[in-house]
């Protein structure tokens, strides 16, 4: 089977839909997909609000800005505090566009194999349970480029 | 031509439609013909594109009183 891969290095909500839509289009094709999930990519895997409960104060603090959880993820453009992440999904709503938290679920019962970085973890200070439930592994580059080696699609946002 | 399935993918935006579309298919016996209705100007390319990697048949697209009505046959 044709192996697709993809990092999620960012956090933005229009990024990471982007990503998850060809994660969704790559396995609704037949591939079997890979994501990567690293540095400010990791606030996709994160329980919603959860600051870092195992690192320490500086870890805390940054946890504490940088807001995990699928529906806190904001706009790359024009996030405005908010308001502009907030008008954006409104208008995804009135065109029946999938929320990140869909289409997150929807990867998922797809059989895309979500990875979360241990390194950005570490650095962090996010822990295990820190994130969601479902995350099929915990791994680092090596595991990412084992899959990537041998993948027709690989890419990176 | 019978129809043995249906997928209504009307409002629905990319990849939505494909999505559903796999669901249905996967439901489907082989020769089985499925009716996508969608509304998206999208499907167009992108079922006839899903129907060459997959090995099915697309029977034929037809634009109705606005809507897109897609047919195609499980193959594989």
């Amino acid at each position: 089977m044709d192996k697709a891969t993809i990092i999620v290095f960012s956090g933005d909500m229009d990024r990471v839909m982007a990503a998850f839509n060809i994660a969704v289009g790559a396995a609704s094709s037949g591939m079997e997909v890979t994501m990567l999930f690293t540095f400010w990519g990791l606030n996709v895997l994160r329980k919603d609000r959860t600051g870092s409960r195992a690192g320490g104060m500086m870890q805390k603090m940054l946890t504490w800005m940088n807001r995990g959880g699928t529906e806190n993820l904001p706009m790359s453009r024009f996030n405005m505090s908010g308001m502009g992440t907030w008008m954006m999904k409104k208008l995804m709503k009135r065109y029946s566009m999938p929320s990140v938290k869909e289409l997150y679920t929807t990867a998922k019962q797809l059989g895309v194999k979500m990875i979360a970085c241990t390194i950005t973890m570490g650095v962090m200070g996010i822990g295990k349970e820190d994130l969601v439930d479902d995350i099929d592994e915990f791994a680092g580059v090596i595991t990412y480029i084992k899959d990537a080696r041998e993948s027709k699609i690989n890419l990176f946002i | 031509m019978d129809i043995n399935k249906t997928v209504d993918a009307t409002g629905m935006l990319c990849p939505m439609p494909i999505l559903r579309t796999v669901q249905a298919v996967k439901e489907m016996k082989f020769g089985e013909v499925l009716e996508i209705t969608a509304t998206d100007p999208g499907i167009k390319p992108d079922i006839k594109n899903w129907c060459e990697m997959m090995g099915h048949e697309l029977i034929d697209i037809q634009d109705k009183d606005g809507r897109i009505i897609v047919h195609l046959k499980k193959l594989k």
